[in-house]
């Protein structure tokens, strides 16, 4: 097992890594990063000046090294334009993309595994098509169309919910609600199948002989096997989550990660946005690696292995 | 006099309107007999088990005019009720000891529940009875295997921890479906042997479906041979290998070869064709295209005879060819 | 004379049925709205450009205020709202498709190659699709068109170039299935070259499943560039992507909710359309899976 471990782990690094190198090359993509830098007004020495400050002058693998080298300690660089180290941008906005996905997460699976579940066992009845019906059409809503819509109408029209910012826990609300909409169609669909191959399964036949009451035989024997790859694909989830994180925080101009991202983009603040890459390559990494031991936990025939 | 155990009345079984897999069989089990079901695969044996059980898939029917354990009507009763009844006074056993426990608990789990849903028995009381059990049907160390996982035990091994889950709460009837197909020769032999005694020491009704004659002639006080449906003879094991009056049991008995009596260079018996499938409204003798003594009085429905009080067969052409050949 | 009792079971799945009408209803508006985008614009009046601030914000004609002329209104500096969506159909559909063309090529030769050739071109193929997943979609594709400058060419090769993976992971693990069967074997042994080997044999076998991978990759290709191009970094004005749409109707949306709301719904029929003909492929092909 800690083998298994182990070896995730280095394939994370390298997988890692060669994101980074991706990365990097994506921000030396548009030409000569000194003239962004250094603004269209300037003259030719200004243009020099910079290039030697920002290390452009070096060759494009030592510019790379030095950054593996310091992010490798932490240092991920400084922001051209918000003055400050890039880790502490990120660390100070982290908090608020991390909420947003654990508790779109969370409602995501309160609600696809009833719903799931629900479909299964009265698998071709009108509900089990109803509920097939609702997935279909999440998966075809684009999430920032139903961000919008839910701001019209329970932030303008109900008046329920405020639209925009991080004031307080009402803020996050129809953020997480949208986010956990992005993942709620594939988790019911997962849940559904999987039950309803449990309940066709031999095991259950055995359950039912055995007499056992039609919860326990639902529940306790049925999901039981069944949200095994359910709660692995969800922490998989969450990193996808997390990496589309920029639309939601956009459009309810929260300040995450996935925001400043963003607004690094628009700027061309390229530190940040290499950082913001790597960290969230990292994270999805992390959640695989989690959902595989994750998996071994909870399924018993893996453990001896 | 003595009221069967499990009573079966013309029952059928259809699966999705379109296949009649059981077909007005009736037959019953007494107390503490070993009542042995052969056939083919998809004579419709599992299936009739499965219905009494009230198991079917989700696109099975089942009707009968009587079905009765110990008396008790077992058609009227709602799922609810005959969930009490499953675990508690009828048991099942399966063929695939390797899918038939839950992969995600402990054996020991796994069998306290039956006792502790039916009984409402405590925990304790009920881990002692497993362990117990566990030893009677043969399973060494059962205080270290109750906190096994079914992946972490033979095959073998399972089949016995599903025969002691049956038997958690002294069931009156046994319905074991081919339990001993999916294991080794030598494992075979050991569960029969098990099943056997079980019968005794508990005062068990044993309905043991297979295809394997071997099984029939080693364990079985009585025997119905299924035919596509249809339970064509049925007879006390002596007699059935004895005399048998059906052609297909004929056929099927031909087919064992049994080593002093063959000969080398004689080909194995065996019966041309299979098993057709019968849908539903199907009249007249199922076996008919594959029988060497048909004539058209087997396109009808066929009366249900006897040979003795005990023996009965659905024939009419067998019995008089034999009595014409020893007229001729 | 015999009274029958019989036993309620769950009642038997008419999926098959359901299934079929899901296809038919997905094929319908599949057809319609590409119709709709191929010859929509000759039959609308109005050009999807033409500005007049006079006209601005006129709401859909059946509500008040509302002009039979533009049926759905104007938008914010006047330009006609249906012959603009319409005109939306087509840059949808034009970048749906010619993005799964890219990313279907690039996927099925990387999962074909991994899969058939099996040890270290396997091991390379498998780490490329990690990290391609590992990479933020999103993020990197809004990087690409920051740094580059929108285009329509632009973001269809980035998005070629980003969606490739659920193709190289079907293909590669149904060409690992067909690889062992006899039929392979007895054209290699036919003297069979490689290429060849590749292209005639394997290719028609998988191409089935890589068709209900193409309408899902398609559908998302369409969700994506919505997104990118709401977030001002995918299709540039004044060409009317949907996205695009929602993003300049946003600042007008408490006021004239319907500016958002009507390309939403086109998008949302588009790809429930879409998924419905997908998921009736996958239904036929009798490959259940998700």
């Amino acid at each position: 097992m800690i083998r298994f471990i182990l070896r995730r782990l280095a394939l994370g690094l390298l997988v890692a890594l060669t994101v980074v190198v991706l990365s990097f090359l994506l921000t030396r993509l548009s030409g000569d990063l000194a003239i962004s830098i250094a603004g269209p007004s300037a003259t030719q020495s200004d243009i020099e000046i910079v290039r030697k400050a920002y290390g452009l002058d070096r060759p494009l693998y030592v510019q790379f090294a030095n950054w593996v080298g310091r992010a490798a300690v932490g240092d991920l660089g400084d922001s051209f334009f918000f003055k400050d180290k890039v880790s502490n941008l990120i660390a100070r906005r982290m908090p608020i993309t991390m909420t947003l996905g654990i508790v779109g997460l969370i409602l995501a699976l309160l609600i696809s595994i009833p719903l799931g579940v629900l479909a299964a066992v009265r698998e071709g009845t009108w509900l089990d098509r109803v509920v097939t019906l609702i997935t279909m059409i999440g998966q075809a809503v684009p999430s920032f169309w139903l961000g919008l819509t839910m701001m019209i109408v329970f932030g303008l029209q109900l008046g329920w919910l405020p639209i925009s910012g991080t004031g307080s826990w009402q803020h996050f609300v129809m953020p997480s609600i949208v986010l956990a909409f992005t993942a709620v169609p594939a988790l019911t669909r997962l849940t559904r199948s999987g039950m309803i191959e449990a309940m066709a399964s031999d095991y259950v036949r055995t359950a039912r002989a055995k007499g056992l009451e039609r919860a326990s035989i639902i529940y306790k024997h049925a999901l039981r096997n069944a949200a095994i790859p359910v709660v692995s694909v969800a922490a998989v989830q969450l990193g996808f989550m997390l990496g589309g994180s920029v639309v939601i925080e956009t459009v309810f101009a929260l300040h995450g990660v996935g925001f400043l991202a963003w607004e690094s983009i628009g700027k061309n603040d390229f530190p940040v946005v290499q950082a913001v890459v790597l960290v969230l390559a990292s994270i999805y990494i992390t959640l695989t690696i989690a959902a595989d031991i994750l998996n071994a936990v909870l399924d018993p025939r893996l453990r001896s292995a | 006099m003595n009221v069967p155990l499990l009573d079966v009345e013309n029952l059928s079984v259809t699966f999705g309107g379109q296949t009649a897999a059981v077909r007005n069989i009736s037959f019953s089990v007494n107390r503490e007999e070993t009542h042995c079901l052969v056939g083919e695969s998809g004579c419709g044996k599992s299936a009739t088990a499965l219905a009494i059980m009230n198991l079917l898939a989700s696109n099975g029917r089942r009707s009968a005019r009587r079905l009765t354990l110990d008396g008790q009507d077992l058609l009227g009763m709602n799922e609810r009720a005959i969930a009490r009844i499953r675990g508690d006074r009828m048991a099942m056993i399966f063929q695939e000891p390797m899918t038939s426990l839950n992969p995600a608990y402990t054996i020991g789990s796994q069998m306290i529940e039956v006792l502790r849903r039916h009984k409402g028995a405590s925990r304790r009381a009920a881990v002692d009875r497993a362990i117990e059990l566990m030893g009677r049907v043969g399973i060494t160390a059962p205080e270290m295997r109750i906190a096994q996982f079914p992946h972490q035990l033979s095959g073998g091994l399972r089949q016995r921890v599903m025969i002691a889950m049956a038997l958690m709460c002294e069931p009156q009837l046994l319905i074991a479906d081919e339990p001993t197909t999916a294991l080794d020769v030598t494992v075979q032999a050991q569960i029969l042997r098990l099943l056997a005694k079980l019968k005794k020491d508990f005062g068990l009704a044993i309905l043991l479906i297979t295809h394997d004659l071997g099984i029939v002639a080693r364990v079985a006080d009585r025997v119905s041979v299924m035919y596509a449906g249809e339970l064509v003879e049925s007879a006390p094991t002596q007699e059935l290998f004895d005399s048998p009056q059906h052609p297909y049991t004929r056929g099927l008995l031909s087919c064992v070869p049994v080593p002093q009596k063959l000969r080398r260079g004689e080909p194995l018996g065996n019966i041309p064709g299979t098993v057709p499938q019968i849908a539903p409204g199907y009249a007249g003798c199922a076996f008919r295209s594959r029988c060497t003594f048909a004539n058209e009085s087997c396109a009808a429905d066929i009366p249900r005879r006897l040979a003795t009080p005990r023996h009965d067969f659905l024939c009419t052409r067998l019995p008089e060819v034999m009595m014409g050949a020893s007229v001729a | 004379m015999s009274d029958t009792a019989t036993t309620a079971t769950l009642p038997a799945v008419s999926g098959s049925r359901v299934g079929n009408i899901g296809f038919a209803i997905g094929v319908a508006i599949c057809c319609l709205i590409a119709l709709a985008a191929l010859i929509g614009n000759a039959l609308i009046p109005h050009d999807p450009f033409t500005q007049n601030l006079n006209n601005r914000l006129i709401p859909p004609f059946w509500m008040e205020g509302g002009n039979p002329d533009h049926i759905l209104g104007t938008d914010q500096i006047g330009r006609d709202y249906l012959a603009r969506l319409v005109y939306g159909a087509r840059i949808s559909l034009l970048i749906g498709t010619l993005t799964v063309v890219t990313s279907g090529l690039i996927g099925t030769t990387l999962g074909v190659l991994g899969g058939f050739f099996g040890g270290k071109v396997d091991d390379v193929v498998l780490f490329t699709i990690t990290c391609r997943l590992s990479i933020p979609v999103v993020l990197v594709a809004l990087a690409v068109v920051g740094l580059l400058g929108s285009s329509l060419t632009l973001v269809v090769a980035t998005l070629g170039l980003l969606l490739w993976d659920r193709f190289a992971v079907v293909a590669r693990s149904t060409t690992m299935q067909i690889r062992n069967l006899d039929y392979i074997s007895a054209a290699l042994c036919a003297g069979i070259s490689t290429p060849q080997l590749l292209l005639k044999e394997i290719i028609p076998n998988i191409a089935p499943h890589l068709a209900v991978v193409a309408t899902l990759e398609i559908a998302l290709a369409i969700l994506l560039e919505a997104a990118l191009s709401f977030l001002g970094l995918g299709v540039p004005p004044p060409l009317p992507s949907w996205g695009l749409m929602i993003a300049e109707g946003k600042d007008y949306m408490f006021f004239s909710p319907w500016v958002i709301f009507i390309p939403g719904v086109a998008l949302v029929a588009l790809v429930l359309g879409i998924n419905l003909v997908g998921d009736g492929l996958r239904d036929v092909l009798g490959t259940r899976r998700r």
